[in-house]
C-alpha cells in the first residue's frame, strides 16, 4: 500500500476532494519505503526498513484553513478526514497571509525515479556494509558508516482541478575510516540517485587512504590560507548561504541580500564574476521534483548569474504583496564550474591546505553570513602540486560571501548531499585564497 | 549535536509536497487531553512478550506510545500556524541468540503488535550470526505496575488555543511598541505518554510534559542597512503552563538590570526588553580581541556545558559507535581510571534525571531503569560516564545509569545524554560579587552561535548580551563577541560558581545523535560562573 499508482492515488484524492464542502480543498498523499543498515567497529550495528504512507487534507473557509492527516483510506476514513480539517478550519484564527489553492498547473514530469535504487533490499545493505568492513579490515583500520536509500511518490490534487505524481528514489552513503590507534581519520560520501553506478568497494579506498594519510598530522599556525575545498567541504558553507536567499527577509532589510536605505540586491555584483549558480528540476543526475512544497512548477532559472543576483525566493504571498511572478522554489542548486577533478586542483598549487571535509557549521553573524566550523577527516599541506604531509584540524571563521569573491579556480562539480540541507547540489571542487583559520583542534 | 533549526528538525520544513508533513497525525486540539487506557497498554504489551518468548527471545521490552505535540506560530500581528499532531504506536525489542531485534508497528491490535515482536526475535536471530559478543544486560529489579507524571500544575494541551494566540499577539504588540522592527514568537508543547513493559516485570505508565516559548526580536537601522536580533531568555522546561505565568520568584535580576529567569518566565517582559536590547546592540561598539575572564549567566553556561560535558561523557561516543556522525570523544576509558583533571577544583558536575522541572526528568528510562542523581566531575576530577544496561559491563558498572530514550515509538531507544549540570559553589557569592572581582572581562547572557569537533575539543560559542567589565564594574554593552576554548583548559580555568541562590537551568529540545537521527531534550542547570583568560575573537566582517 505504501508506494500506489497514478491511477489509484487519484482516485482517492477526487474522492477525497469531492468530499469537502470547503471553498476549497487539497489533498496529498505520499507513501515511501526506507530502508538502512548501520555499522561501526567493524561490526554491523543496526539496520531497518521503514514503511509509511499518509494523506494529508488542507481546508479553506475564506481565510481560515485547517488541516488533518491519516494513514488509512477506507472510505470511512477518509471522510472522517476531510470533516476533521473542516472543523480545524472553522475554528482557526484568521491568516491575513492567506493565499488561495494553486490553480490547475501542466507539470513537466523530471527524472527523479531509478528502478535500481529502488530495488536494493537487505541483502543489498549488508553487502555494504560488508565491502566497507572488509577493506578496513584488511588494512587494520576501523569502519563506521551508514547507508539510506528509499522510493516515494508524491501525488496531490485540488478543487481547482490541480494534479500531480511523481514516484522518487534516492540513496546516500557515507563511511568514516579510523586507524586503530585514533589518530588518523578519513571519510567518503556518495550521494545518488541512480545506485547502478554505486560501489562501496571502490569508493571505500577514498577514506581508506584519507585515513592512513592522515596519521601523525603536524600543525599549522592558523591564519589566512590558500585552500582546496572539496565539494562534501564547500556544500556545508554554500547551502548555509542559501537559507538567506528569501525576498521578503532581503526586503525587510534583515538580510545580507538587503540593500542600505531599503530594497534588496537583485542584479547587484556580490560575488567573483565566475559564480554561476542555478536550479533546475529536471537537471541529469540530480532532479528533483516538478514542483515546489505550495505546487508551484519549479522551472530552469538563473540564481546567480556572472556574479550578479539574478532570483530570490518568492513566497506566493509575498510575490502577490509585491507585485512579482511566483515561480516554485528551488529544490536543488547547481554551481557551475570547470572541468577539472580536486587532484588536478592540486597539482596546479604552490601552497595551500586540501580540506576534505567541514563539520558542525553554525552561523555567526547573519549580517555577513559569517559561518564557523571545523575541517574534519582529511585536512593536508599542499607544495609544488603535491600533498606534502597532514595538517591538524582547524576551526575557520569565514563567510561565503567572501569566500565566494576570493576564487582562484574552479573544478568540476559533483552530486552531494549536505549534512543539514535538503537540497540536492552539484558542486565544484573550489581553490581559494585567504581562507581564514582562526584556531586549530587536537581532534582527529 | 545541537540542532539549529527547530522547524528543520521537526519535519515542519521538509517534504517535496504540496502540503507541510507533521510528526504524526493531526489531530484537534481537544484530543490532546484524552489518554489511551492502561488496561488496553497493559493487554498489548502482554501480547508482545508472550509473542516474543514464545519465538525464543531471552528478553523483551515493549513501549506502547503516545505521542502529541502542538505548535501555535505567530509573527508581529498574524498567526502564521497552529498545528496539534499526534503519533501511536508499539516498538518491541528483544534479545535472542544474544542479538538485539527491534521491531515498530502503528497498528494498534494485539495482533499488528504479536507480529511485530516475532519479526524483532527473527531480525535478532538473523543479526547473531554476524555478532561477535553477545549482549550483556545489567540487571534491572521488575517494578510491577507503577505510575509516574511529570509534576505539572497546569496541563498545557488543557489551556484554550485562545489563550495561547492572545499570549503571544501580546507579547508581539509589546515588542513592536517598544520599537522592535520584527518578532515572531512561538509556543511549543509535548506530552510523551509512554506505556513500558519488559519481561523483567515491569508495567510503566508514564505522562511527560514539556513547554517552549521562544521569541526573537530583529531591530533594523534601514539607513546604514544593518540589523541585529536578540532571543528570548526563556528556556524549554518540563513543566506545564505555569512556566508561563511571569512570577516575581522566577526573575534573576543581574547587576546591570537584565531580568533572566528560572522556574518561570515573564514573555511579555522579556519581549520588551529585547526589543530595546536589540536596538542598543545596533550601536553598541565592536569589542577588541583578546584574553578576556568571561562571567557566564546560566542562560550562556548551558550550551557550553551540554558542548563540551555532556556530549563527551556519552559511553557510545567513547567507545567508538558513533564515528561517522556525532563523532567521538576525546574522553577515553583511561582518562576515567585515572581521574583525569577535567577541570578546576571549582567544577563538580552532576548527571539528574530527576530534577524538578527539567527536560529530561522521568521517573523511568526508556529500558524501565528508575532515574537517578549521580556525579560526573566531582571538584575537577571526571570520575563517571553516562551508560545504559547493555553498557553497564564495559565501565565495570553493576546496574544502568538510566539514561535510554528513544524519541517515538517507531525508533529503538538507545543512550542518551541526561540532564547534566554544573553544581553551584558552595562559598556565598552572588553575581555582584563575582563581577566585583574582575578587572578586563566580558559578561554574557544568552545562548547564540555554537560549534565544537567532533571528538569536543575545540569550541566556539557566542551569545545574546555582551557587556564590558573594566575593574569590577559593568561599562557598557559591547558587540561581535565569540569565545574559542579547548574543552580541558577552559574547565580548568574557572575559578569560581556563584552560590545557589543564581542556579537555573537552560536546554535543549533538538539534541541529534544516531543515524537515522534521533531528538532528545536535555536541561543543563549552573549558576554565573567565571572563567580566567579565554580567548575572544571579533566576528564583525565587512561585504564590501
Amino acid at each position: 500500500m505504501s508506494i500506489l499508482t497514478e491511477e489509484q492515488a487519484r482516485a482517492i484524492l477526487t474522492k477525497v476532494v469531492a468530499l469537502s464542502k470547503a471553498d476549497e480543498c487539497t489533498a496529498q498523499l505520499t507513501g515511501s519505503i526506507d530502508g538502512n543498515i548501520r555499522f561501526a567497529l567493524n561490526n554491523i550495528s543496526t539496520s531497518g526498513v521503514i514503511t509509511n504512507s499518509d494523506l494529508a487534507v488542507q481546508v479553506a473557509f475564506g481565510k481560515r484553513v485547517g488541516t488533518a492527516t491519516i494513514n488509512q483510506f477506507d472510505d470511512a476514513s477518509l471522510e472522517r478526514a476531510v470533516r476533521r480539517a473542516e472543523d480545524l478550519a472553522r475554528l482557526a484564527p484568521e491568516n491575513p497571509e492567506f493565499v488561495p489553492a494553486v490553480a490547475k498547473q501542466v507539470y513537466k514530469p523530471s527524472p527523479t525515479f531509478s528502478a535500481a535504487t529502488a530495488a536494493i533490499d537487505p541483502e543489498y545493505r549488508a553487502k555494504v556494509a560488508g565491502d566497507s568492513i572488509t577493506a578496513c579490515k584488511a588494512e587494520k583500520l576501523i569502519a563506521a558508516g551508514f547507508l539510506q536509500d528509499g522510493q516515494s511518490y508524491v501525488a496531490f490534487a485540488n478543487s481547482k482541478g490541480n494534479f500531480g505524481y511523481q514516484r522518487a528514489s534516492s540513496m546516500d552513503y557515507t563511511c568514516t575510516v579510523r586507524s586503530e590507534d585514533g589518530r588518523g581519520s578519513g571519510w567518503v560520501g556518495r550521494s545518488l540517485q541512480d545506485s547502478s553506478a554505486f560501489s562501496a568497494s571502490t569508493d571505500i579506498r577514498t577514506g581508506i587512504r584519507k585515513a592512513s594519510a592522515s596519521v601523525d598530522a603536524r600543525a599549522l599556525e592558523p591564519g589566512k590560507y590558500t585552500v582546496i575545498l572539496e565539494p562534501a567541504a564547500a556544500a556545508g558553507l554554500i547551502s548555509f548561504m542559501m537559507n538567506f536567499f528569501d525576498a521578503r527577509q532581503a526586503d525587510e532589510g534583515r538580510s545580507f541580500l538587503s540593500k542600505k536605505g531599503g530594497g534588496n540586491k537583485v542584479g547587484e555584483q556580490v560575488y567573483d564574476p565566475r559564480v554561476n549558480f542555478t536550479a533546475d528540476p529536471w537537471a541529469p543526475g540530480a532532479a528533483v521534483m516538478p514542483w515546489d512544497e505550495e505546487g508551484l512548477p519549479r522551472e530552469a532559472m538563473p540564481i546567480i548569474k556572472d556574479g550578479k543576483i539574478v532570483n530570490l525566493n518568492y513566497s506566493r504571498y509575498w510575490a502577490q504583496k509585491q507585485g512579482k511572478r511566483a515561480v516554485g522554489s528551488p529544490g536543488n542548486l547547481l554551481m557551475a564550474g570547470g572541468t577539472k577533478s580536486t587532484a588536478d586542483l592540486i597539482r596546479g598549487t604552490e601552497r595551500g591546505i586540501l580540506v576534505s571535509r567541514t563539520w558542525y557549521i553554525r552561523m555567526v553573524d547573519p549580517q555577513t553570513v559569517l559561518l564557523t566550523g571545523l575541517t574534519r577527516d582529511g585536512t593536508f599541506y599542499i607544495e609544488n602540486g603535491e600533498i606534502k604531509y597532514p595538517v591538524k584540524n582547524f576551526r575557520f571563521n569565514e563567510s561565503p560571501v567572501i569566500m565566494l569573491n576570493n576564487i582562484d579556480e574552479l573544478g568540476k562539480p559533483v552530486r552531494v548531499a549536505g549534512d543539514e540541507s535538503s537540497l540536492v547540489m552539484m558542486i565544484p571542487p573550489m581553490k581559494l585564497r585567504d581562507f581564514t583559520f582562526t584556531s586549530l583542534s587536537d581532534a582527529v | 549535536m545541537h540542532r539549529r533549526d527547530f522547524l528543520a528538525a521537526s519535519g515542519l520544513a521538509l517534504g517535496s509536497g504540496v502540503l507541510p508533513t507533521f510528526l504524526g497525525r493531526a489531530i484537534a486540539a481537544e484530543e490532546l487531553v484524552s489518554t489511551i487506557d492502561v488496561a488496553v497498554k497493559k493487554r498489548l504489551a502482554d501480547a508482545a512478550l508472550n509473542a516474543a518468548r514464545s519465538a525464543g527471545a531471552s528478553y523483551c521490552d515493549v513501549r506502547v506510545g503516545r505521542y502529541l505535540r502542538q505548535f501555535v506560530i505567530t509573527r508581529e500581528k498574524n498567526v502564521e500556524n497552529v498545528v496539534s499532531t499526534e503519533s501511536t504506536g508499539v516498538g518491541v525489542r528483544v534479545i535472542a541468540d544474544g542479538a538485539w531485534g527491534f521491531s515498530a508497528s502503528n497498528e494498534m491490535t494485539v495482533d499488528a503488535v504479536a507480529n511485530a515482536a516475532k519479526l524483532a526475535t527473527a531480525i535478532a536471530k538473523a543479526n547473531a550470526k554476524s555478532q561477535t559478543a553477545p549482549v550483556q544486560l545489567a540487571p534491572t529489579p521488575g517494578v510491577g505496575e507503577v505510575s509516574w507524571r511529570t509534576p505539572v500544575k497546569k496541563n498545557a494541551m488543557a489551556v484554550p488555543l485562545k489563550e495561547k494566540v492572545d499570549l503571544l499577539l501580546g507579547v508581539n504588540a509589546a515588542a513592536t511598541d517598544a520599537g522592535a522592527s520584527f518578532v515572531n514568537s512561538i509556543l511549543f508543547l509535548v506530552n510523551e505518554q509512554k506505556y513500558f513493559a519488559s519481561s523483567d516485570g515491569s508495567y510503566i505508565d508514564q505522562d511527560v510534559h514539556r513547554i517552549w516559548a521562544p521569541l526573537t526580536v530583529t531591530a533594523i537601522d534601514k539607513a546604514t542597512g544593518k540589523f541585529r536580533t536578540r532571543e528570548g531568555l526563556s528556556a524549554p522546561m518540563g513543566m506545564g503552563f505555569e512556566y508561563l505565568d511571569g512570577a516575581a520568584s522566577g526573575k534573576f535580576v543581574s547587576p546591570n538590570g537584565v531580568v533572566n529567569y528560572g522556574l518561570s518566565y515573564d514573555m511579555k517582559e522579556d519581549a520588551i526588553a529585547a526589543a530595546k536590547q536589540a536596538q542598543a546592540k545596533l550601536k553598541a561598539p565592536t569589542v577588541k580581541p583578546g584574553k578576556y575572564d568571561l562571567v557566564l549567566d546560566p542562560s550562556h553556561t548551558w550550551l557550553t556545558i551540554h558542548e563540551s560535558v555532556g556530549h563527551p561523557l556519552e559511553l557510545d561516543r567513547v567507545l567508538g559507535y558513533e564515528a561517522n556522525y556525532a563523532g567521538t570523544s576525546f574522553v577515553t576509558l583511561d582518562k576515567v581510571k585515572q581521574r583525569f583533571q577535567y577541570g578546576s577544583p571549582e567544577v563538580s558536575i552532576v548527571a539528574d534525571k530527576t530534577q524538578y522541572g527539567s527536560l529530561g526528568a522521568v521517573g523511568y528510562d526508556d529500558e524501565g531503569v528508575k532515574t537517578k542523581k549521580w556525579d560526573l566531575i566531582r571538584d575537577g576530577k571526571l570520575v563517571d560516564l553516562e551508560a545504559i544496561r547493555d553498557q553497564a559491563h564495559i565501565i565495570g558498572k553493576s546496574a544502568s545509569d538510566g539514561c535510554c530514550y528513544a524519541d517515538n515509538w517507531a525508533n529503538v531507544q538507545f543512550q542518551r545524554m541526561p540532564n547534566v549540570s554544573l553544581e553551584a559553589g558552595k562559598k556565598k557569592q552572588s553575581v555582584a560579587d563575582m563581577i566585583a572581582g574582575v578587572e578586563n572581562g566580558i559578561y554574557i547572557i544568552g545562548d547564540g552561535s555554537f560549534s565544537i569537533d567532533q571528538q569536543r575539543y575545540n569550541a566556539q560559542f557566542g551569545g545574546q548580551l555582551f557587556y564590558e567589565i573594566k575593574n569590577g564594574k559593568i561599562t557598557q554593552q559591547i558587540e561581535d563577541v565569540a569565545y574559542q576554548i579547548r574543552t580541558p583548559e577552559f574547565w580548568n580555568a574557572c575559578v569560581g560558581v556563584c552560590d545557589a541562590s543564581d542556579y537555573r537551568m537552560g536546554g535543549s529540545f533538538f539534541d541529534g545523535k544516531g543515524q537515522p537521527s534521533q531528538v532528545s531534550t536535555v536541561s543543563h542547570g549552573s549558576s554565573t560562573a567565571r572563567f580566567n583568560g579565554i580567548n575572544v575573537i571579533n566576528t564583525a566582517r565587512s561585504l564590501g
